[in-house]
């Protein structure tokens, strides 16, 4: 596939800033800046990445836990997410909502989420409501290997399978749910495998090759632009850190495994790829990293910055 | 020295000797094996087969549940967190709760359901809620509310050899709260509160977390002057209710503290129900304290101005008095 120049350069440029993003993160945490909850998205960007670059601003994602990358991805500004894990007033959620929780409705940015497969509802719902006010928008549903034994996994698919709802459903297979294995958990090797009873298309991808990620998904939104309804795509990938929080002291995997999965880090390669490619030389790229850089710095500053929310305002917002 | 030991390791104790005592009980949740002990101890091998590691699924392995019970086993179910419950209501409320009474008391159900719930800061709105009312106004549930180490024990094995459904909620904040628990076996029966401190001003009724802060609010009222008698209900379902009012006829006030939003808690329940049986002792409004009525938000600042605080228990007695 023929993907532009441009394109490319901005899909590494979103892959860094969700590195770095959450690299600060940890940095953070590091320090004893309290954040709440974070789920970290590292080894997954060509996901998030992959997918969302082939939307435009008025398409709808829903994401899960683990959202910073889906949110930078769809186009959240940084330095509003920063803020809100700063649990200040100028965050995304005005401090209300923090890591499991960043929404922008502004960007299609359905909203992060801390139930387990309660998303992918959500989802669907904005197909179907794309799909009655008859436009040519599309929607996806991130979700995790451990939700697809939620029943809402179920239901939406086959509901976007009875009404044709132009929804992708993105399945981050990173092997465990928590510290529980997949190959335990779920009944099937392959989590694609579960669309052939919705009798929607399943496929797995190389969820470490951004490019592979986006042109599966190429053809997915086609098909739900021109009305063919959905699609379930499985990304095989994998969590660098822990659960949540910046640990990478895993009980239940090994070391030599993770070691094995980073070889095959998503930005690393597409990196090389691109010098290899003549898409863009060492310096060019090193630009971007640091433009990513001074980026993360100032969202940081900005945050630190702005005030925090009075007690009160923990009344408002209820309803509007 | 008396052994002291955390709920966490009260509970893991409570279950593994039921499991030792009575083969039929099982232990079913997600990720159980980040923590596959009982009490603090490895978990005895011949016990393993009865851990089970669901699936996320919380509506079927909670229905799984009252399955099993129906057909002799005493499952526990264990949520992460009450939150998910909520995934699971139609098990709880539409089938569990009420099997027994649609059966004309022909199903047996021994099942356990237990969930930590709270807040235990800056885990925002669907990680931090207290639900107990949801349960409490459920007819066919019992509900159990421990805040020690030693009644978390001793109530857990009671909910094991109960025959019919229990929610045991306990509260994240308490899970490495330690306290005094006897090596020998004992259990306590459901339906009987403890008074934690007399006092003859005032009555506050309290359980889970908010109770140890009901105790160091007493504690500042006491250097003021004002006698504070603290009731740890234990059980909301079955009530104490006798505890309950024999106090507020001798103090004559009464404040019920608890972490739910107060609308439609069961602080309401509560001082609904002093009203209608005990207004002849009432010396003044009841009061309550808990949640203010609106998700609990993710900022510091917010949360803790959300959440029932020391000072708001102390003002709720000062304005009584
Ligand atoms: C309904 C529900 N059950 C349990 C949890 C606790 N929990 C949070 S994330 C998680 C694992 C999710 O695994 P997966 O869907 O594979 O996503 P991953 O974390 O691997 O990205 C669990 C059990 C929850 N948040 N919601
Ligand atoms: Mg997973």
């Amino acid at each position: 596939m023929n993907i532009s120049k441009s394109k490319l350069i901005n899909m590494y440029e979103k892959m860094v800033q969700i590195r770095l993003f959450e690299e600060e993160i940890i940095k953070l945490i590091g320090l004893g800046q309290p954040l709440g909850m974070a789920h970290l998205y590292i080894g997954e960007e060509a996901v998030a990445v992959g997918v969302c670059s082939n939307f435009l601003d008025d398409d709808y994602i829903v994401s899960t836990h683990r959202g910073h990358g889906h949110c930078i991805a769809k186009g959240v500004k940084i330095k509003y997410m920063m803020a809100e894990l700063f649990q200040k007033k100028t965050g995304t959620n005005k401090g209300k909502g923090g890591s499991m929780h960043i929404a922008d409705f502004t960007v299609g940015m359905l909203g992060a989420c801390g139930i387990v497969g309660g998303g992918i509802p959500i989802a669907t719902g904005s197909g179907l409501s794309i799909k009655l006010r008859e436009t040519n928008q599309v929607a996806a549903a991130f979700f995790g290997d451990g939700a697809t034994n939620q029943g809402t996994f179920h239901e939406s698919l086959n509901m976007a399978s009875i009404w044709k709802l132009p929804v992708l459903y993105i399945c981050e297979n990173n092997l465990y749910g928590m510290f529980t294995p997949a190959s335990y958990a779920l009944s099937v090797q392959d989590v694609s495998k579960k669309a052939e009873a919705y009798g929607i298309p399943g496929v797995t991808v190389n969820g470490m090759d951004v490019i592979d990620v986006y042109e599966v998904t190429n053809q997915a939104v086609k098909r739900a632009r021109n009305g063919l309804g959905p699609t379930l795509i499985e990304c095989k990938t994998y969590r660098y850190y822990e659960h949540y929080g910046s640990s990478t002291d895993s009980f239940y995997r090994t070391k030599e495994e993770c070691e094995k999965w980073k070889q095959r880090d998503p930005i690393k390669n597409f990196r090389i790829r691109l010098i290899n490619d003549g898409v863009l030389t060492e310096d060019k790229l090193y630009g971007i990293e640091e433009k990513v850089n001074a980026e993360i710095e100032e969202a940081v500053k900005f945050a630190e910055e702005s005030p925090n929310p009075n007690p009160e305002d923990a009344l408002e917002d209820l309803f509007v | 020295m008396q052994r002291e030991i955390t709920c966490n390791q009260a509970i893991n104790e409570a279950i593994g000797e039921e499991m030792k005592r009575n083969s039929t009980v099982f232990l079913m949740g997600e990720d159980l094996y980040g923590n596959p002990t009982f009490g603090g101890k490895p978990l005895d091998l011949s016990l393993k087969k009865r851990v089970l590691n669901t699936p996320i699924s919380e509506p079927s392995f909670v229905g799984a549940g009252l399955g099993a019970a129906l057909t002799g086993m005493r499952p526990i179910v264990k949520l992460m967190f009450v939150d998910f419950s909520l995934m699971a209501l139609d098990q709880i409320i539409n089938q569990i709760a009420k099997i027994t009474y649609m059966s004309g008391g022909n199903a047996k159900v021994p099942l356990v359901i237990w969930a930590p719930e709270g807040a235990s800061g800056r885990s925002a709105a669907q990680h931090s809620q207290s639900l107990e009312g949801i349960f409490v106004g459920t007819p066919g549930l019992k509900v159990i509310t421990p805040s020690t180490p030693y009644d978390v024990k001793g109530l857990f094995k009671t909910a094991i050899r109960d025959n019919n459904p229990v929610i045991f909620l306990t509260h994240k904040r308490l899970n490495y709260l330690k306290g005094h628990v006897p090596e020998e076996e004992y259990l306590i029966p459901f339906g009987q509160g403890t008074i934690k401190r007399k006092g003859d001003d005032v009555t506050i009724v309290s359980w889970l977390y908010t109770l140890n802060k009901s105790l160091v609010a007493a504690e500042q009222l006491k250097n003021e002057g004002i006698s504070v008698e603290v009731i740890d209900l234990r059980t909301l379902v079955p009530l104490d209710s006798k505890l309950i009012l024999d106090s507020v006829k001798k103090t004559g006030r009464l404040v019920v503290a608890e972490e739910e939003a107060k609308r439609g808690s069961v602080a309401s329940e509560i001082a609904a129900f002093v009203a209608e049986e005990g207004f002849q002792y009432l010396k003044a409004p009841i009061k309550r304290v808990a949640s203010k009525n609106v998700p609990i938000p993710f900022a510091k600042t917010m949360e803790d101005f959300v959440l029932p605080q020391v000072g708001d228990i102390v003002k709720a007695v000062k304005d009584i008095i």
